[in-house]
């Protein structure tokens, strides 16, 4: 009941300075807003590399040749030629929670039909790269494991490769050339979009292993090899068995340098998410900062009001306001400023944020978590500073209180 | 009749740098329910000091008050207030009200504190501006008030909670002489119909509407003279 009345109490004296109360609210808007355009910011950072990496496969471990080592100078990784066809069928027969094992053997070739022609990746695979980089259809099929094992010259081409070489007729079928050689056509690809390095992932032709190892490219190697892990949990696992695997596959002594290199993407991934809930926080705290300052403004001028409303203190308190009285009808408008200033905040805050992704060609992520922490948090702020002023306004003395001029 | 005020050996002290000033120096005073008492004395003579005290706004350093038999020197602020609120009505020199909220809602606002509903607080708060004739005036700002009418809202306010004891300082000091008799009227009406009334003035013509008058001077009261008895107490 006494509650209700001075919450009525409050909104009206908030309504009766309006142009103050607004400027008072304003340093926690500018606190809210920012929280929440600024962690949209950080958090749609993270998702768009998060998205990148997982992309790549989650669980995956790349298995890549080592780098030469030729007295002391080392050259580039895949330098020397050490991973094969039977490494790969190894690591998926020998070694336990292995989902999928896909080698590739990659080449760059001119492909021609008819009078276009177009240059792009041709890509060795075998038939698990469709899992393992989750791959779709748009048409046709993907050829199988026999068509591996007998070294067919088929191809599944890229919607990029499709657009470029047959325009709208349907390449299921047709004959494309590779290095001089023909391939069939027998599917084409669901688009996939562009990768995290701004490459054109559906500009690619998939052909089999064998085919581009022995009668495209001419080589005996694979130049990685992609495992899938069934479980996360297995991945270190995993990668140590493959590494003693291929030791013992490639004869390598003990103490010497391995000739192949796993890589890791979990860890990869938990590192850049890491990296980026910093960053996210970084900003987070950056904002928080102003709404601390937003905070102080609260403060400046509920004590510029109770030294103003004095007299009217002092009216209350001899007609029968008690300290929590005085106390709470200060403490109300204080929090009801950064109520409505986080409202206000995060609407502002929202719609700043879609402005970005919008306009600034940037990916934003609105959480719940962001919204209701910097609301939180100003809700806080209009408490922990109205505090002062409303107990100084509580503790007045009556007496010098009336008096007051 | 029982005694409202009780006052015994009341003393307030004040620390001036080494020296201790007496504002009170030992006051006794009896009041009866239904009086009307003037309390006059010269600027400094301590009855501000005596009138805070007995409107429960100050607490005595030494000595004992009681109001209708409750000692009340010892309470705390927040106590302290709840009697302001509902057992004392006060009146102040300059009307004191809220210059943001109209006649009715001043008026109403001692019974906020209390706790009082809505709808019954406002019923209360229009009975005491009925007993002002100012009914008319409820939804009027102060300021689109007269000095007198004012004074009238404040005397509404005061006895709005039905309070034992009304307090008035000075209530005719900013008015003119027409208001001041309009609020001394006011005043005497109230007296007749059984309120107990404490008025602080320094005015001998304001005095004389009351039954009885007590001088302070110095801190102690001096003469203590009551209407109708021929009798003059003369204390010092």
């Amino acid at each position: 009941m006494l509650f209700t009345e001075l919450l009525k109490m409050a909104w009206r004296s908030l309504g009766a300075n309006k142009l103050r109360t607004f400027l008072t609210m304003l340093g926690v808007i500018i606190g809210v807003t920012s929280v929440i355009a600024l962690v949209s910011v950080g958090m749609g950072v993270k998702k768009n590399i998060l998205d990148n990496i997982s992309r790549l496969g989650s669980n995956m471990l790349i298995v890549m040749p080592g780098s030469a080592n030729r007295g002391g100078m080392r050259g580039a990784a895949g330098s020397v030629i050490t991973l094969t066809y039977d490494d790969a069928e190894a690591i998926k027969n020998k070694i336990k929670n292995v989902e999928y094992v896909s080698p590739t053997v990659q080449g760059s070739y001119q492909v021609v039909y008819g009078h276009e022609n177009w240059n792009t990746t041709v890509t060795g695979v075998i038939p698990e790269y469709v899992a393992i980089q989750s791959l779709e259809l748009k048409s046709g099929l993907f050829f199988s494991a026999h068509d591996v094992d007998v070294r067919n010259r088929v191809a599944v081409i890229g919607p990029t490769v499709a657009a470029n070489l047959f325009e709208s007729v349907n390449p299921v079928g047709k004959k494309i050339r590779i290095g001089n050689a023909p391939y069939t056509i027998i599917g084409v690809l669901e688009s996939k979009g562009q990768s995290s390095g701004g490459q054109d992932q559906d500009d690619t032709v998939l052909i089999p292993l064998t085919t581009a190892q022995e009668r495209l490219v001419g080589v005996t190697y694979v130049r990685s090899i992609n495992v899938q892990v069934s479980d996360a949990d297995k991945m270190d696992e995993v990668q140590s068995n493959i590494e003693k695997l291929l030791r013992q596959r490639h004869r390598i002594r003990t103490g010497a340098e391995d000739d192949f290199n796993v890589r890791n993407l979990t860890t990869l991934m938990e590192t850049m998410t890491s990296t980026t809930t910093m960053i996210t926080l970084l900003l987070g705290a950056i904002a928080g900062i102003s709404l601390i300052v937003g905070g102080v403004g609260i403060m400046n001028i509920t004590l510029a009001s109770v030294t103003e409303r004095t007299r009217e203190i002092g009216i209350r308190k001899a007609i029968g306001a008690t300290y929590s009285n005085i106390m709470l009808q200060f403490l109300i408008e204080s929090t009801m400023i950064s109520i409505i200033g986080g409202i206000i905040g995060i609407l502002i805050g929202v719609v700043a944020a879609q402005a970005i992704s919008k306009f600034g060609n940037f990916t934003t992520v609105i959480s719940w978590v962001s919204i209701a922490a910097s609301f939180g948090f100003a809700l806080f702020v209009g408490i922990f500073f109205g505090m002062l002023p409303a107990r100084k306004a509580a503790r007045l003395d009556p007496i010098d209180a009336l008096r007051y001029e | 009749m029982a005694n409202v005020v009780t006052i015994t050996g009341v003393k307030k002290l004040y620390k001036m740098g080494s020296e201790t000033v007496a504002a009170l120096n030992g006051v006794d005073l009896l009041i009866d329910e239904g009086e009307f008492v003037a309390l006059m004395g010269p600027s400094g003579s301590g009855k501000s000091t005596l009138m805070n005290i007995l409107g429960c706004l100050d607490r005595p350093t030494v000595g004992s008050y009681k109001l209708l038999g409750q000692e009340v020197s010892g309470l705390s602020d927040d106590d302290l207030a709840r009697i302001r609120n509902k057992t004392i009505g006060f009146v102040f020199q300059n009307f004191n009200l809220l210059p943001k909220l109209t006649s009715l809602e001043n008026v109403a606002l001692p019974a906020v504190y209390a706790g009082i509903g809505t709808k019954e607080r406002l019923s209360m708060a229009m009975d005491a501006l009925k007993k002002v004739s100012l009914e008319d005036r409820a939804q009027h700002l102060p300021g689109e008030l007269s000095g007198g009418q004012r004074q009238r809202v404040a005397i509404a306010r005061a006895i709005a909670m039905k309070p034992a004891i009304l307090m008035a300082d000075e209530p005719t000091g900013n008015l003119d002489t027409k208001s001041t008799g309009e609020i001394m009227e006011i005043f005497r009406d109230l007296h007749k119909t059984g309120s107990t009334i404490i008025l602080v003035t320094h005015e001998p013509d304001i005095a004389q509407a009351a039954d009885r008058q007590i001088l302070v001077k110095d801190g102690q009261i001096t003469m203590d003279i009551s209407k109708g008895s021929s009798e003059v107490i003369d204390i010092v």
